[in-house]
């Protein structure tokens, strides 16, 4: 059934990709989307039926090259499941969205095919990204990371009349290989340390590699810590974190169903995927972890701020992921693995909504992006506004508070992010961090769909009345998705950051109660004593820990690691913060664009070098076209114009144009056609041979 | 007594009389050809010497078949030139240039 899973979208991606000739182009779209609905029907069947223990399907043999022994398998435990349910679901949905939205383009004249390449890409991506999820060592996932770069690539420039359009796509891949470069390197390290690829005995060797050094660029270095920062790096380019950020905003130049698919829900995920994935050797690298925690809260807290006035509709959205990116990166750091993937399984359907739905908006709108140019959408589009305020919602993270669970799916998982944060370091960065970033997040959500969908029409009068709600096929997908966005987080609550022993029993980690663990309940007293009183409230109840060594179970939690636990004990502030801040920014958001819409304008003229530098994201690019573009530039001009056009150009027409001929025409000067010229070379020819002879010395 | 180096000295100096013929002399392609002549028989002479110097009839008997071949090639060499004559109108040496680089 896995092994079925997984090709499905690679037989539809071929089908569609060049057979849809044979098949006929409407035949191919249905058959790509059909492969997909299969491959997701048995992808939540495995879901709702794995029992936690890990599985190893052996497909082929790979690579037998000494020591280095790799096959194609697939290793099915929790990780996989939550990811095949996560990626075939929302790629399903996007196949079926996608016949509404590419059905006509401006970008093609009439008679042009382009839909059963864009549903090739997309099932060529989907099978990819599942290669990614399902592999069993690091080159298999190795392959699956650069599919789904190559995916992103052609997807991205899928408008490829657009200039800026394939500028991204290249850029995206670009800033990807920085990464992947990175990754490559954790790569070889783990081979040259552990002799093995497969994730098994890498599992195995992680507490030994807590005690090896290696030498690696001038420095000695604990392995695990640099290979853990190592693969971090691949992750930081694959979901966007600050620094490898800024291919993501612009690969929004693709179409509206790729940046949900590609851009929202899972690619991007794909590091944090790693890094959970991964866990054995996380837990030994303390400084990797911290370094990964503090990356993620600053990519939360930066992306935010950008978010907060950038003015195309899918680039807020777009920061908005990075943003919600660095809260799962926060909690994978802190060491709570669970609630890393319970906030990107939530954060798949309501940010993969909040795009589908953006993409609605701008088919409604006749391709217009800029929200300056919407306004009082809500009666025109109703539905779409629905999709809107439930993704809104989710995002933001309404819902009771206290009760933990009783709410949106981001409410649920965001708030367990946080209150891992807090659990980890209590006042810290990163807790700070991601409480202005859900104020951030609250208020430029709330932004989007008050310029959308409230005040008054802007911008051309003429595409206001021709505003129309999207088809059917479109609506489907952003109804499904809906249903997610709300009980996504209530339902898997407790299995995702439940007790030890639920999380522990979902992820087929082994556990005991604590007690029988006098060691473990040693680390844990003294790592509770900065506060007290959260100690006192849990040794009434019966406590667990997880066991097991390192590659038991889908992921690894350290004997010392209790930050999931200590996260249900924070001090009621704290899981409050999360609340207030999104109410602060929902009332914000409401002030500035509702009660009173000249606040903005006025906010911006008062502030303006701040507004500039957000609006021109931190001056990121610039900055980098700075130090690095432009001098890559100049030494591609000084290569192109002094080394190709004059050393090698310069060389061979020298040689072809100025020395050969020279020599011809000698030669051609010689053959002067008489006869006895030539009798007289010959004959100072036998005169030197003589001469030399004799006064060689001959034979002898 | 005549010895084996006067032979040599005088085919030396025919060979050296034919080379001179073949390139001081700018006029006429039958001087050539009669240079020509003249450097073989001046190493038939040779021949015939070293033979008679070592008793050894091979030299001689290789002679003979160098007169057999320089009489051919003598018979073709001239008709090659009444061939050239019919198409140039002359045998002058300095216009025989046509192989000129």
């Amino acid at each position: 059934m896995e092994t079925l899973i997984l090709f499905a979208p690679l037989v539809g991606a071929l089908i569609g990709g060049f057979g849809w000739r044979l098949t006929g182009e409407r035949a191919a779209m249905w058959i790509t989307t059909g492969l997909l609905f299969v491959a997701c029907a048995f992808s939540w069947i495995v879901f709702l039926t794995h029992d936690g223990v890990t599985e190893k399907i052996q497909l082929l043999r790979w690579i037998e090259s000494g020591s280095l022994s790799t096959d194609w398998a697939i290793r099915m435990d929790r990780l996989t499941a939550i990811m095949l349910i996560v990626i075939t679901t929302v790629s399903a949905l996007v196949h079926l969205y996608s016949f509404g939205y590419m059905a006509d383009d401006p970008q093609w004249k009439e008679g042009e095919s382009y839909k059963p390449r864009f549903f090739a890409y997309l099932s060529f991506f989907t099978f990819a990204m599942l290669m990614l999820v399902t592999s069993d060592n690091l080159v298999q996932m190795f392959f699956g990371w650069e599919g789904v770069g190559v995916a992103s690539y052609l997807l991205i420039g899928f408008y490829y009349r657009k200039p800026t359009a394939n500028a991204a796509a290249i850029k995206a891949f670009v800033v990807n290989r920085v990464g992947d470069f990175g990754f490559a390197l954790g790569i070889f390290g783990l081979y040259y340390l552990t002799d093995s690829v497969k994730f098994d005995d890498i599992f195995a060797a992680a507490p030994a590699l807590a005690e090896t050094t290696v030498h690696f660029l001038w420095a000695d270095w604990n392995a695990a810590n640099l290979i853990a920062v190592l693969l971090f790096i691949g992750a930081m380019g694959k979901s966007a974190q600050l620094f490898l950020h800024t291919w993501l905003p612009d690969a929004m130049e693709g179409p509206t169903p790729v940046s949900a698919l590609i851009h929202a829900a899972t690619m991007v995920t794909a590091g944090v995927f790693l890094v959970c994935r991964m866990s054995p050797l996380m837990e030994y690298a303390p400084e990797a972890t911290a370094f990964i925690t503090i990356l993620g809260a600053t990519t939360a807290f930066v992306a935010a701020t950008i978010g907060l006035v950038q003015n195309d509709i899918k680039r807020v959205i777009a920061y908005s992921t990075m943003s919600q990116l660095g809260y799962m990166f926060v909690a994978a750091g802190v060491g709570a693995y669970s609630v890393a993937m319970f906030h990107l399984f939530t954060h798949a359907f309501f940010k993969a909504m909040l795009f589908l739905g953006a993409g609605s908006v701008i088919h409604a709108m006749h391709h217009e992006q800029d929200m300056r140019n919407y306004g009082g959408l809500r009666k025109k589009i109703p539905y779409t506004f629905a999709a809107m305020l439930i993704g809104t919602l989710a995002i933001t993270g309404v819902g009771i508070p206290l009760t933990g669970w009783i709410g949106f799916a981001g409410f649920a998982s965001k708030d367990a992010v946080i209150e891992s944060a807090f659990a980890a370091d209590p006042m810290g960065y990163a807790f700070w961090m991601l409480v202005i970033a859900a104020l951030f997040t609250s208020f430029y959500s709330w932004r989007l769909m008050f310029l959308t969908f409230f005040g008054k029409a802007r911008g051309d009068k003429h595409t206001h009345e021709h505003a129309h709600e999207s088809p059917m096929v479109m609506l489907v997908p952003l109804g499904v998705l809906a249903v997610g966005s709300i009980f996504a987080g209530a339902i898997w609550y407790s299995s995702f950051f439940g007790k030890t022993n639920e999380i522990a029993s979902f992820f087929g980690v082994p556990y005991a109660e604590a007690s029988e663990h006098g060691e473990a309940k040693d680390d844990h007293g003294e790592a509770k004593d900065d506060h007290a009183a959260p100690k006192d409230d849990k040794k009434k109840k019966t406590s667990y820990a997880f066991t097991g060594k390192p590659g038991e179970g889908a992921i690894y939690t350290g004997k010392d690691n209790h930050v999931i636990h200590d996260a249900h004990y924070v001090p009621t502030w704290v899981k409050l913060s999360p609340f207030i801040a999104m109410v602060i920014g929902f009332l914000m958001a409401m002030w500035f664009y509702i009660w009173d819409p000249k606040m903005p304008k006025r906010t911006m003229e008062h502030n303006r070098p701040l507004y500039n530098f957000l609006l021109n994201k931190w001056y990121f690019d610039e900055l980098y076209d700075a130090i690095f573009v432009k001098p890559a530039s100049m030494i591609g001009r000084f290569f192109w114009k002094r080394g190709d056009g004059d050393v090698i150009d310069g060389t061979l027409n020298g040689v072809a144009m100025g020395i050969v001929p020279f020599f011809t025409r000698l030669a051609g000067r010689a053959q002067s056609g008489y006869i006895f010229t030539y009798a007289f070379a010959m004959v100072i020819g036998i005169l030197v041979l003589v001469t030399w002879m004799t006064f060689s010395g001959g034979a002898q | 007594m005549i010895g084996l180096e006067h032979y040599l000295t005088v085919a030396a100096t025919l060979f050296v009389i034919g080379i001179f013929g073949l390139f001081v002399n700018r006029k006429n392609v039958i001087i050539l050809l009669m240079s020509i002549e003249l450097m073989l028989l001046a190493v038939n002479i040779n021949l015939v010497a070293f033979s008679s110097f070592l008793g050894d009839l091979v030299g001689q008997v290789f002679t003979l078949f160098v007169l057999t071949v320089a009489a051919a090639e003598a018979a073709i060499g001239l008709a090659i030139l009444v061939c050239f004559f019919r198409t140039r109108g002359t045998i002058a040496v300095e216009d025989v240039n046509v192989m000129k680089g």
